[in-house]
């Protein structure tokens, strides 16, 4: 029963719609969703948003967040929320996009749009395989690791070793925010909310390219349950991908929120 | 040999091992992934090439610097894919180098589905890339084919320096049928006297398709039509079913072809008489033939798995003198026999002139799928 | 003669499996046979099926409307196909997964409790074999032992430990005989 003394804690942000999302069971694209949903919530900024959703399992995000949305070609968000943000500056624009899309078939864009210091906001789920082609190998894929395309383990001579993304895009000038974050558990979570919301102040300030990296599971095409995929981020992925700040716009730096 | 049950998409992956497969590029993209992933073990097992590029555009990139050297090089990929390998696709073509490539269509234009469609018909068969260049495309219609025509596709490039693109829809890939596989070729030791491979012993080699000189481009134009002629002479190849005393023809490739053979089937047995033509090489395509068909038959239906793209191929052949009918399923459905048969049956009726375009009488017909 | 076959279950059913042993017996048996599965998203947690054709000359469509024959492994597949069973033709329902018996009185129609049968042989996951024995007991395609061959022959370790449990359940199913309609 609900008397006066009770206060809702926890609810679905305004700007995530009310269906259930195809992800699999366990995967934390939906929290990834979740926190994009209470930042734009928070800042208020649910009117001015245009998301751009990417080619991978979250093709389908614009379901799920109650805004205007488009969806790019494969690995070309970065280029589309260029064209959408130089004709509507005072707009918030963002990309949602996987490993695959962004640093692989798309790592063109995204290299080009941080050098032109474009001022969108990239929200980068890494989870180490192409998720909706049915787990191939990417370029975050760890070395040794077993994928589709990689039967024998990810083997660093014949094929390469992971990319990590924000050390490299860090390196851009026009760069004004560059974090890694993981979702593994609730204080990580907290924490890559925290980031979300900086990376969005760093568009509306006008700062200058933003990115969140968010390691991310993917239990259905690695082949384990989902407490055991956020226990494998944190041992296997976060020795790889360290979390931390790799560029952050002095103005950013001294914010308090 | 005996015959195995085997899946499109690994059987044309290990068609294509056998054929002497050296090097293959590609990247995920379903409903042809299956036939990277098999080659992702399968290639570095026999100690040849395998490598899952940063996109199609890297692919066939990589296709076109392995095809340089004159070993025999492939890559595969499905409708979005191939729309990135436009490019590539024309700088092999001016280059004049032997590539061969696997589409495995989905439903569009753009992202699409990843359901059985021919979608890519125009882009393949008519070029894609940019400049006057002619890719050999070949269709198969069931896994045997598929087996087969990847085969010759490897000889047919090098035997004319050309693009061959193998073009089936996502259901082929899926689709596992009894069939055998070719033995294993040895890989080639010695090499084209083209192949870029270091100049031992000899004057250098350039693989290059700028020619700053118009001159030049138009004599290397030229010489590619002149081997496409040869290719158009000597590389037909179609499969016909029932024609011999056929009123009514029926023209469809690969998976709408087998459909239409279904309904043809039924149209014989109540009595019509209908033939099939399956044009096996789209490109070259089998002109001729079609062109005879149109002087002795009452009737043309074209059944495919688009909005009409071969259409005007056959519209162009027919020239007017029987009346050409349309049926279509565009977006990734597959017709079924019965409605092809009703199809059959609207021509076969009204075997008058038809007033306006084959295309448009259709889309009246569609508009309650609207 | 052609016979079209669509199994039809939720993912994890093995009915795509069931499907591929069809096709690998009708090999065996210098049979022409096509095997096309539904592929997609659809395969993530919902439902699975495929086509089976079976004949003796080149087969033609790989795709059917009205099949000669229907195994629904559940009630989704009930529904969706019982309505497009050629007249005649044959429609065998996994009783323990639906709660209707089909209505049509224009084909032959089996109610067998695969996988009650199959639990009580050892593993629920074997009911597709006893659906593949009410297959082939009601309408004799392929000779049994062309399916125990294949069992034998063409499966995986797995399946080699349960083989004695598979051709069990393939037995049991075989004999849920109906009558022929007229
Ligand atoms: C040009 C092109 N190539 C390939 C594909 C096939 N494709 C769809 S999703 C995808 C990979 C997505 O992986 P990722 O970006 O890591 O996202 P995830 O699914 O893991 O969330 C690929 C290769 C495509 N749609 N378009
Ligand atoms: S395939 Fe992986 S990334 Fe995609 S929804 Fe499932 S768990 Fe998430």
């Amino acid at each position: 029963m609900v008397t006066d003394t009770e206060i809702t804690v926890y609810h679905r942000p305004a700007t995530l719609t009310d269906l259930g999302t195809h992800y699999c069971p366990g995967c934390t694209h939906g929290i990834a969703h979740r926190l994009v949903a209470e930042v734009i919530d928070e800042m208020g900024l649910r009117e001015t948003t245009i998301g751009v959703a990417s080619v991978g399992c979250s093709v389908f995000a614009y379901n799920y967040f109650d805004f205007d949305f488009v969806q790019a070609p494969h690995g070309r968000a970065p280029a589309m929320a260029t064209g959408i943000k130089r004709v509507l500056s005072d707009r918030i624009v963002f990309t949602y996009q996987g490993d695959g899309d962004l640093a692989s078939i798309g790592m063109g864009e995204i290299v080009a749009a941080a050098g032109r210091g474009e001022n969108i906001t990239v929200i980068f789920i890494n989870n180490a395989n192409y998720g909706m082609t049915g787990g191939q190998m990417a370029p975050t894929t760890l070395p040794g690791m077993k994928t589709t395309s990689s039967p024998n383990g990810r083997d660093v001579e014949s094929q390469g070793y992971p990319i990590r993304t924000a050390e490299l895009l860090a390196t851009q000038e026009g760069a004004g925010y560059i974090v890694r974050r993981s979702l593994h558990d609730p204080k990580n979570i907290r924490l890559a909310k925290k980031a979300i919301r900086l990376a969005f102040e760093t568009q509306v300030r006008g700062l200058g390219f933003s990115l969140v990296e968010l390691l991310s599971s993917c239990p259905t095409n690695w082949g384990m349950d989902p407490v055991d995929a956020l226990r494998w981020i944190e041992q296997n992925m976060i020795p790889y991908f360290p979390i931390n700040d790799f560029k952050v716009h002095p103005v950013i730096a001294s914010l308090r929120i | 040999m005996v015959k195995e049950l085997l899946k499109g998409n690994i059987a044309i992956a290990e068609a294509a091992v056998r054929a002497g497969l050296q090097a293959y590029f590609g990247y995920p993209i379903t409903p042809q992934t299956e036939l990277l992933e098999y080659l992702s073990k399968r290639m570095p097992e026999l100690g040849r090439t395998f490598v899952q590029a940063e996109s199609e555009l890297g692919a066939i990139n990589m296709v076109y610097g392995a095809a340089c050297t004159g070993v025999r090089v492939m890559s595969s990929s499905s409708s979005p894919g191939i729309s990135l390998m436009m490019e590539g696709l024309s700088y092999i073509a001016g280059t004049e180098l032997p590539v061969v490539l696997i589409d495995v269509m989905r439903g569009g234009p753009g992202l699409g589905n990843i359901a059985p469609s021919q979608q890519d018909y125009n882009q393949i068969v008519h070029g894609g890339g940019h400049g006057d260049y002619y890719p050999i495309v070949l269709a198969p219609a069931n896994i045997q084919e598929a087996i087969d025509l990847t085969v010759l596709a490897f000889d047919l490039a090098e035997k004319y320096r050309s693009i061959v693109i193998v073009l089936l829809d996502g259901s082929l890939g899926q689709m596992m049928e009894p069939a055998e596989l070719p033995p294993m070729q040895p890989l080639r030791e010695s090499y084209p006297e083209w192949a870029t491979r270091g100049a031992i012993g000899r004057e250098r080699r350039i693989h290059t398709s700028i020619y700053l000189n118009p001159v030049e481009q138009e004599k290397t134009n030229l010489r590619i039509l002149q081997r496409w002629q040869e290719v158009k002479k000597n590389e037909v190849r179609y499969k016909s079913y029932f024609l011999e005393d056929a009123e009514y023809v029926v023209i469809g490739f690969g998976t709408a072809g087998r459909v239409a053979l279904s309904a043809v089937r039924a149209a014989r047995a109540e009595g019509n008489k209908v033939g099939l033509l399956r044009p096996v090489t789209l490109a070259p395509f089998p002109a001729q033939q079609i062109e005879a068909l149109a002087g002795s038959s009452k009737g043309i239906l074209v059944v495919e798995m688009n909005s009409g793209q071969m259409l005007d191929d056959v519209m162009a052949c027919v020239k007017g003198r029987t009346p050409v009918h349309f049926y279509g399923r565009p977006g990734g459905i597959v017709p079924l026999p019965d409605e092809v048969l009703v199809e059959i049956h609207r021509m076969t009726e009204k075997s008058g002139r038809l007033n306006g375009h084959p295309r448009d009488q259709w889309l009246e017909r569609m508009v309650q799928h609207i | 003669m052609q016979t079209e076959i669509i199994i039809s279950g939720f993912g994890g059913q093995g009915v795509l499996f069931a499907g591929q042993l069809l096709a690998y017996a009708a090999m065996e048996q210098s049979l022409q046979v096509t095997w096309i599965p539904s592929y997609g998203p659809e395969m993530r947690g919902g439902t699975a099926n495929c086509t089976v054709i079976i004949s003796d000359e080149e087969i033609g469509s790989p795709v059917v409307g009205s099949p000669k024959v229907v195994l629904a492994l559940n009630l989704p597949s009930l529904d969706k196909y019982e309505p497009l069973v050629k007249a005649g033709g044959l429609l065998i329902v996994n009783a323990s997964m639906v709660d209707r018996a089909p209505q049509r009185t224009d084909i032959q129609t089996v109610m067998i409790p695969a996988s009650e049968i199959a639990e009580s042989l050892g593993d629920k996951r074997m009911a597709n074999m006893v659906m593949l024995g009410a297959l082939l007991g009601n309408l004799p395609i392929l000779p049994e032992e062309a399916i125990a061959k294949v069992l034998r022959e063409h499966t995986t370790e797995r399946m080699q430990k349960l083989l004695s449990a598979n051709l069990e359940a393939l037995k049991r199913g075989m004999n849920y005989l109906v009558e022929k309609v007229k």
